[in-house]
């Protein structure tokens, strides 16, 4: 019996679908939607983008989480990389590390958030940009491990074991023939974990503390404010953002071993 | 260069680990005694108190004005409420996300991997945009709304605003995490089993039940979990979609970290989160371990 013969679940299957993209849609088409109210449509404009282009708290916005995105990203790779290679082979004590690498997939992120919130006041840190780096940093870690470590599993350890045999040094070896050979999985765990900071709205929300904002904690305080076409067209923006991020990612994790 | 493998391999792995205890653990440490602290009057938590147990005894019982301990049932509402409206999105994403897992199961490679993408894309955008886009389908004067309020026999339906409005959001925010572990276990399936029951007299329902699903259990269990988990933290759902009316702990945490300004006592809500968290875990885990025993 194959599973195609199941039933209705081809059309529940198209259903779901419908469920998981239909919002998704209507939120870009109104954000083409010249209508002040947001709520009747009139026609079609872009006059919503061309405002929050102009609008300089969201450039702000913007600016910040992009700057807070490339540097936790930047951190977080650097960091899965090692714990990647160093996790290659078994060894006692391998399971517990990947627990640890793996704990912010976990934990639910306003405890994490509101503890972080905690140590850097008791600690006196100033809240903001530098706070916020450091916090999307441990949080970023495991979705670049993830891609790193799948890409490393799949790896073959014989061209290493040859370019050592020709005598290239550890460092040349890794240089030379693991990087290249790796590097499509360190740019899928980037971007991973470059759209995870940059959706990020928790985290930022708790520890951005006054005047600085990102994206995601500019459009909540903004929805609190009511439904506008604004947001309408910011949220657009963040959604095609990410998807083109992920399906790069996607298509890099695919690329030829 | 480092020749001892142990000692280059802790080098490379120490970076890492140490960010994540610093800032993951370091502060969820902290986190566990401040909620024993007292409330301070600038800062938010008064370091100088005698740690007690006073917040945890403030979630179900408040003081009288003569001094006598009375029953609060609003903490234990919330906390309910977050448990029932994580247990219904966990069914709700089970229904649907099992027959579409089992579709996948059944498509050509290319098909299979076009889903697997279709289905892991919302999972990388923003939750937060995500459930503004239920905001714009659900307000009061949409044309859902409107559709519906016309075919309404009980008169104008607030679609907004709700528990089944959050229920809706919830599940929508985290069928993804149902669908991938399903149909993890259902595309490793080796279908000749089921005909091979078939084959020995099993009645189709008898095949379902004794083949298939102690396959599609561990399948089960880790969706369910992955559901259930981040739903009991929900904050941003219950914020938008139940619009302070349907609150869950999520946002109860936030709460006293804002407005109410008791950091402690947040901070012991957000250890009976993670309490409530590790108890569901540690029962799944007993579960599946008395299963393969």
């Amino acid at each position: 019996m194959n599973p195609r013969r199941f039933p209705f679940t081809r059309e529940i299957s198209l259903a779901v679908m419908a469920y998981l993209y239909v919002p998704v849609v209507v939120l870009i088409a109104y954000s083409f939607n010249a209508n002040r109210t947001a709520t009747i449509w009139t026609h079609a404009s872009v006059s919503w983008y061309g405002r929050i282009l102009e609008n300089p708290s969201i450039q702000a916005a913007a600016w910040n989480s992009l700057v807070l995105a490339v540097c936790a990203a930047t951190a977080a790779t650097l960091l899965a990389l090692l714990a990647a290679l160093s996790t290659r082979r078994d060894f006692l004590g391998r399971g517990a590390a990947e627990t640890v690498l793996n704990m912010p997939l976990i934990l639910p992120e306003i405890v994490v958030a509101v503890a972080t919130l905690l140590l850097f006041v008791a600690l006196g840190v100033h809240l903001g940009l530098t706070a916020m780096m450091a916090a999307h940093t441990a949080f970023c870690i495991p979705f670049a491990y993830l891609p790193i470590r799948a890409r490393l599993d799949g790896m073959s350890g014989t061209y290493e074991e040859a370019a050592q045999d020709l005598y290239a040094s550890r460092f040349r070896t890794f240089r030379r023939v693991t990087m290249p050979m790796l590097w499509p999985g360190v740019m899928a765990g980037f971007t991973l974990a470059f759209v995870t900071s940059l959706d990020d709205f928790l985290t930022s929300f708790f520890l951005s503390g006054p005047g600085t904002t990102t994206l995601p904690v500019y459009i909540f305080s903004a929805i609190r404010s009511g439904i506008s076409p604004e947001i309408n067209a910011i949220s657009a923006v963040m959604l095609v953002v990410s998807v083109l991020l992920v399906a790069l990612s996607f298509f890099l994790g695919r690329l030829r071993r | 260069m480092m020749h001892n493998p142990t000692l280059r391999r802790a080098s490379l792995l120490t970076p890492a680990i140490a960010v994540i205890l610093l800032l993951i653990g370091v502060p969820l440490c902290l986190m566990g005694w401040i909620s024993l602290l007292g409330k301070g009057t600038s800062s938010g938590v008064d370091w100088a108190s005698l740690p007690s147990v006073a917040n945890y005894v403030r979630l179900v019982w408040e003081e009288d004005f003569d001094g006598t301990m009375i029953l609060n049932s609003s903490y234990l509402v919330i906390f309910l409420r977050s448990v029932v409206l994580a247990a219904v999105t966990t069914i709700f994403s089970l229904l649907l996300g099992l027959p579409v897992a089992l579709w996948m199961a059944g498509l050509s490679r290319t098909g299979r991997d076009a889903m697997l993408l279709l289905i892991t894309i919302p999972f990388w955008t923003n939750l937060l945009v995500r459930n503004y886009a239920w905001l714009i389908i659900l307000r009061e004067d949409g044309w859902v709304a409107k559709s519906v309020n016309a075919i309404s026999p009980f008169g104008p339906v607030q679609l907004l605003y709700n528990d089944t409005a959050v229920a809706i959001g919830l599940t929508y925010s985290f069928l993804p995490f149902m669908i991938l572990p399903l149909y993890t276990v259902f595309e490793k399936f080796d279908w000749r089993l089921l005909e091979a029951a078939y084959d020995l007299g099993a009645t189709r329902k008898r095949a379902l039940r004794r083949v298939l699903l102690p396959i599609a259990t561990p399948g089960i269990m880790a969706g369910s979990l992955l559901v259930f988990i981040p739903c009991l933290g929900a904050f941003v759902t219950p914020a938008l979609l139940g619009g302070g009316k349907t609150l869950m702990l999520g946002n109860i945490i936030q709460m006293q970290f804002g407005a109410s300004r008791n950091w402690p006592f947040g901070a012991s809500l957000s250890v009976i989160l993670l309490a409530a968290m590790l108890i569901v875990m540690t029962a799944m885990a007993l579960l599946r371990n008395r299963r393969t025993a």
